[in-house]
């Protein structure tokens, strides 16, 4: 694939979304930009707006890049995004329930049974059970890139626990506040009202056992995971709990957070913890960071788990391969958003064609998310692609 | 909104810390004083530094003589040692970004800031030399913190327990300042009711920021039980015992109020504060000072027990 200039045409001219932009960019004074780079940077570091990344002591907590240069989209390249990405969103919870209940899917012969059964990311626990309001994937993550004028492929389907909202909420606000001439020169949709809409698809999941407004809490594994500063703005900004396991127990058939005057009901958790960790009595014994006894709780209604578990089935490396043909199946309609080109190791002749093309593709753990468990071909040394896996 | 034990637990935390942090960087304000005016004559001065900081065994455990960069070097850096000025600060500002959603921006900020603009000053050895700029800053980065807390927190139960941490920590150190030097301070050391050479004497008052306030409530003269009154009885003076028990017992009147809930904590409180409003000076020195202290310094630490059993800091198995 090319490489496609955002900003600029081939020739030297803007793109039209750019084009208020670029006048107002070349007036800048490079030094003056860099300055203002630098006063972002030590905003975010006094705010606290960072990450960890796994495996490195030094520097635990990191800096989200901050790119001064804002990725424009008209409205009408918006529109068509937002149309293919609720088709696939819509067509990926659909595909959710059919592999819990009838599989459908394998039946014909679209999916292969092997890529289901025997996943571990595929929950027996959850065969049969529908969730409240037959929603599995109350939120996705939804990577992309841009290839040409109007021309999106989908690079992964983040199913399981997709990070990333806030960062994005705060870059806003941080250029909103450094260069308010752009705001006022070009009309921006809003991207602050992410957590009103949040809490309000959260509240409209509650489960049987609640009654009134619904107890909303966000269970995060505590301040060293890496998006832990999301876990605590999303809360803070819906204005709901931010729970660890420790908060909480299951109570008379409820799952109840220990607060200063005894424990209280939750209705809707939205869990940032991974299915292996969620309920020690039932995955992960060890789990120190799940509640123990969730799954039965909310087998008997008593309360909402956002996203289902099990959701990781509908969205890992070899699934994603037959998005189109998913998509298609559920939704009648051919896919509005296409997929990169992806070539199956499990298949003999693409495992050669991978093996022989390493330089040029990103290969990725079927199970790998993140980033973590992948190798960038274009990028790579040639230790890092002789020691990539070859079974 | 309902409020979560581990969320009172880490805000009650993160402002003893932010107290403690402080009062490291006070005592050796009072401690440096001292070694510079060639005066004392009692070699154990830097030693006294650390059991009033209640952290001799740890010092003793890693460094066998009271060599003063030694002694500085630990109380301002060493993370080793919990009550340091950084290891505090870092205990701080992790309970901080764990409760943060009960924070002000304003507040999360200037912990962040402080914790970021400390350590940055920390990471190479402080010279004697600039010993007394980085104290300063502790001590400002301090009021900062304190400055955002009151005037950008919202006055309901969160802003209750970020102010029990906050003075009982101070009781604490108080409580251990006096107990530290009250052979200072005793009838054979000193007439009590006399003027004194004063130089011990302001270095006390030094170490809890009120050298210039005695002066103001008392005639002027360092008299033994002047002081003791001061830091123990006197309700103006903002780090005396009886202040300090004036803010918890509101606190906890606050909390009762709100939850509708009387705790056993409470009553502790109250019968502590009462002790301190029932005392004479002279009483209480007759009676032995640092009995009293020790008490006093038991039953703070029993306080703050309860306040986490009562109000569920923590699971119970």
């Amino acid at each position: 694939m090319k490489s496609f200039d955002e900003m600029l045409i081939p020739e030297g001219d803007v793109r039209d979304p750019y084009a208020r932009f670029y006048e107002w960019f070349r007036e800048q004074d490079a030094d003056a930009l860099g300055e203002k780079a630098g006063e972002a940077e030590a905003f975010f570091r006094r705010t606290g707006i960072t990450f960890n990344v796994y495996g490195q002591e030094e520097a635990a907590e990191r800096l989200i890049p901050f790119d001064l240069v804002p990725r424009i989209m008209a409205k009408a390249e918006w529109d068509n995004l937002a149309e293919g990405i609720e088709q696939r969103v819509t067509a990926l919870n659909a595909f959710l329930d059919d592999l819990y209940h009838d599989q459908e899917i394998i039946k014909a012969g679209i999916v292969p049974e092997r890529l289901i059964v025997g996943n571990e990311a595929f929950l027996e626990e959850m065969r049969g059970f529908r969730p409240p309001g037959g929603v599995y994937t109350h939120i996705i993550g939804t990577d992309i890139v841009r290839c040409a004028e109007n021309e999106f492929y989908v690079l992964e389907d983040n199913a399981r626990t997709p990070s990333g909202v806030s960062y994005m909420i705060e870059n806003r606000e941080t250029m909103m506040q450094m260069f308010p001439e752009l705001f006022a020169q070009n009309r921006v949709r809003p991207v602050e009202t992410y957590p009103h809409h949040l809490r309000r698809s959260l509240a409209a999941v509650a489960p049987p056992a609640c009654d009134g407004t619904p107890t909303i809490a966000v269970l995060t594994p505590g301040i060293y995971n890496s998006a832990f500063f999301e876990h605590a703005f999303l809360a803070d900004q819906m204005g709901v709990e931010l729970i660890e396991g420790s908060d909480v127990a299951e109570i008379d058939g409820r799952i109840q957070m220990r607060t200063t005057e005894g424990y209280k009901p939750i209705d809707v958790i939205y869990r940032r913890v991974d299915d292996a960790y969620l309920d020690p009595k039932v995955f992960n014994a060890d789990s120190v960071l799940g509640i123990p006894g969730i799954m039965e709780v909310y087998k008997n209604g008593g309360i909402t788990i956002a996203n289902a578990p099990g959701t990781g089935i509908s969205d890992d490396k070899a699934i994603y391969s037959y998005m189109p043909e998913i998509v298609e199946f559920y939704t009648g309609t051919k896919a509005k958003l296409q997929n990169v080109p992806t070539w199956r190791c499990a298949e003999d002749d693409s495992l050669k064609y991978v093996l022989e093309h390493l330089e040029e593709l990103v290969v990725k753990e079927v199970h790998g998310s993140g980033g973590y468990g992948m190798l960038v071909g274009p990028t790579s040394t040639r230790e890092e692609r002789g020691s990539s896996p070859r079974s | 909104m309902a409020l979560l034990g581990r969320t009172a637990n880490g805000l009650f935390w993160m402002f003893r810390y932010i107290e403690r942090a402080e009062n490291t960087a006070r005592l050796l304000d009072a401690g440096q004083r001292i070694a510079l005016t060639n005066l004392s004559s009692e070699p154990d001065e830097w030693q006294s530094v650390l059991v009033s900081a209640g952290v001799e065994a740890a010092y003793a455990a890693k460094h066998r003589d009271y060599d003063p960069d030694t002694v500085v070097d630990f109380m301002l850096c060493d993370r080793d040692n919990p009550s340091s000025v950084r290891a505090s600060l870092e205990t701080a500002r992790t309970n901080g970004r764990m409760v943060r959603t009960a924070l002000s921006r304003e507040l999360w900020e200037a912990v962040n800031e402080s914790w970021l603009t400390i350590q940055r000053r920390l990471a190479a050895p402080v010279t004697a030399r600039e010993l007394p700029a980085v104290i300063d800053l502790v001590k400002r980065q301090g009021a900062l913190i304190r400055g955002t807390f009151q005037t950008t927190m919202l006055r309901n139960e969160i802003f209750d327990f970020c102010n029990l941490g906050a003075f009982i920590e101070r009781a604490d150190n108080t409580a251990r300042i006096l107990d530290v030097k009250y052979w200072l301070l005793l009838p054979e050391h000193s007439q009590v009711g006399s003027a004194l050479d004063n130089f011990q004497w302001r270095s006390i008052l030094r170490s809890v920021s009120a050298h210039r306030s005695y002066a103001w409530e008392y005639d002027g003269e360092y008299r033994a039980v002047n002081i003791i009154d001061f830091l123990m009885l006197n309700r103006r003076m903002p780090r005396s015992l009886a202040y300090c028990y004036t803010v918890i017992e509101e606190s906890l009147k606050y909390l009762n109020r709100n939850y509708e809930v009387r705790h056993p904590c409470f009553e502790t409180a109250t019968q502590i504060n009462q002790r301190l409003s029932d005392a004479s000076i002279r009483q209480t020195i007759d009676g032995g000072l640092h009995e009293f202290i020790e008490v006093f310094i038991r039953d703070n630490n029993r306080l703050a027990q309860e306040i986490g059993q009562n109000y569920r800091f923590y699971p119970t198995a």
